[in-house]
């Protein structure tokens, strides 16, 4: 895999969960939560960009952030499943941005010594956000599965629902860039994430899901249907006006 | 000092201090409606985000409807300071029983909405809210101070936004100038009904709530305004519009439509609060959850 395409899995990934998270935009539970939920899609959405900007350099085909987020084909797109997955309700939206951001909290912690500057820049600025993410989604884990009946069901059914699609997350996918020190190998994140997602489950008294994994393929641009529709609502506008500066 | 020694200083009136019941309720009902209108005021622009043009356009505007979101917070809380419980406000909003500002009751229908919104919406609450910052009651005075800050930041940002579709295609420059067409006139009601029908505003103004009249605030605004349509270069729906050599002289503003979305047959009122409903009821569960987790933890 070239860096451009490493870099675009990176990106993607921030991308989609950004726009999955802003869709929560006057629907939270709570007013606190909807700054909270915005600030989380913001962060992400400004991580995609940096990405979105270096992929497109390194592509050396001219085409910047917008050309690439808004005029790529779902084949194209690199992210991994999980964020791609409709929101469901409040307890699936925590589980997945618990097991999401678990993992890129331990990719961007590594990556932030990448022997690329620039990737490990944006790593570096990244894993900051994406600690309070993992602290936000943690706690409301703890809450939910120990404050009422219901919300321990929602919960544990909200994991149960995400995660089939965490194994993607560790599929060895560029072994030349990790082995020349730019890229992190992700499947030497499977331990401490499951380690980190694991210790939070128990405080929260829920147990790790005995659920099959999902096919996966995000990263080579096979994605599940929930990618169409996702990428139209993101896409239609932009596209209706070619050429058209905003 | 006592409320009226107060007053007559201008000074502000502090959370603890003494002060007439009427005071206090009609605090209460224009904080309360100014913080419904936040929270609603969400969902017009927020309906936009998923679909934003341009990644650097989804940011502005999902960084400015949360701004919207921390508005509502610090409103809730200043009106938390009279007595009353966010949740309470919160049920008075959605069982119809307090308003929020009826312009949020037409619908946001093309991108160029944003940005009208942010220039016009935004534009002709600033100038209501300005003085707010100057209110004798100190804790709304002093959420104001932040409120308009960030208010003038999303006016500009709109203006930006309806400034590069001015400027864009044959396309983009249509869409622009009917969001202007359809935004215009309810952005003039923003004010409120005219001096002669307002029975309220002599003794908000009395009380320092209120600084200046509503036909003076629409005056102020339609004279902001014209002047920056002319730099967009678009026109505003009003063949009255002239200047008298002080004030730009605006045509009748339609009252009847007025009153119609004030009493709940505007286009999207109904919309407007069952969405919120909705995102409250669905959300019981999780409030249910946290309290009794934060419950636990006392225990």
């Amino acid at each position: 895999m070239s860096l451009a395409g490493y870099v675009l899995g990176l990106a993607d990934d921030a991308l989609v969960l950004a726009q999955r998270t802003s869709e929560w935009t006057a629907r939270a539970p709570t007013l606190e939560e909807d700054v909270a939920l915005a600030n989380i899609a913001l962060d992400l959405l400004g991580q995609a960009r940096y990405l979105l900007t270096y992929a497109g350099a390194e592509e050396g085909a001219g085409r910047d952030e917008d050309a690439l987020a808004y005029r790529r084909p779902s084949s194209e797109f690199r992210n991994v499943h999980l964020v791609e997955l409709p929101n469901g309700d409040f307890g699936r939206t925590i589980a997945r941005l618990l097991v999401f951001s678990a993992y890129r909290y331990e990719l961007l912690t590594r990556l932030a010594d990448s022997a690329d500057p620039t990737l490990a820049a944006v790593a570096a600025k990244g894993v900051k956000e994406v600690a309070y993410h993992r602290d936000h989604a943690a706690q409301w884990t703890v809450r939910l599965g120990a404050g009422t009946t219901e919300s321990r069901r929602r919960m544990g059914a909200g994991l149960a629902d995400v995660w089939p699609y965490t194994p993607e997350l560790f599929t060895e996918e560029s072994a030349a860039l990790v082995a020349a020190g730019v890229a992190v190998d992700p499947v030497s994140l499977s331990e401490p994430w499951l380690a980190f997602v694991s210790g939070v489950l128990t405080s929260a008294g829920l147990v790790v899901p005995d659920v099959a994994a999902a096919p996966g393929g995000g990263r080579r641009g096979v994605h599940t249907d929930a990618m169409g529709p996702l990428l139209d609502e993101l896409q239609s506008l932009h596209r209706a006006h070619p050429g058209a500066v905003w | 000092m006592d409320f009226d020694a107060l007053l007559a200083a201008d000074a502000r009136i502090e959370p603890r201090d003494r002060m007439p019941d009427g005071y206090r309720r009609t605090l209460i009902r224009q904080i309360a409606q100014h913080a419904h209108s936040e929270i609603i005021g969400m969902q017009p622009e927020g309906d936009w985000i998923t679909r934003a043009p341009s990644l650097r356009r989804k940011a502005i505007l999902l960084a400015k409807v949360q701004d919207e979101a921390g508005h509502g917070l610090y409103l809730y809380s200043a009106a938390e300071t009279l007595g009353v419980d966010r949740a309470d406000l919160l049920d008075l909003l959605h069982s119809g029983r307090q308003r929020y500002s009826s312009i949020f009751n037409y619908p946001a229908l093309g991108w160029a909405d944003v940005g009208t919104i942010g220039w016009l919406v935004d534009g002709a609450a600033i100038v209501n809210q300005v003085p707010i910052c100057r209110c004798s009651y100190g804790p709304y005075a002093r959420a104001m101070v932040r409120i308009c800050k960030e208010e003038s930041f999303h006016q500009r940002q709109g203006f930006e936004l309806l400034l590069t579709l001015a400027h864009g295609t044959a396309g983009q420059r249509a869409m622009a100038q009917d969001a202007v067409d359809r935004w215009w006139w309810p952005s003039l009601m923003m004010f409120g009904p005219p001096d002669e029908e307002s029975p309220n505003t002599a003794q908000s103004m009395a009380w320092g709530i209120k600084r200046h009249s509503n036909d003076e605030l629409r005056q102020r605004f339609v004279d902001m305004t014209v002047p920056q349509a002319e730099v967009l270069g678009l026109t505003l729906p009003d063949r009255d519009l002239s200047f008298d050599g002080e004030h730009w002289r605006y045509g009748e503003i339609d009252w009847a439509e007025f009153r119609a979305v004030l009493r709940g047959d505007g286009p999207c009122n109904a919309e407007r609060i069952a969405r919120r409903r909705a995102a409250h009821d669905d959300g019981a569960w999780v409030r249910e959850a946290a309290d009794a987790y934060a419950a636990k933890g006392v225990a």
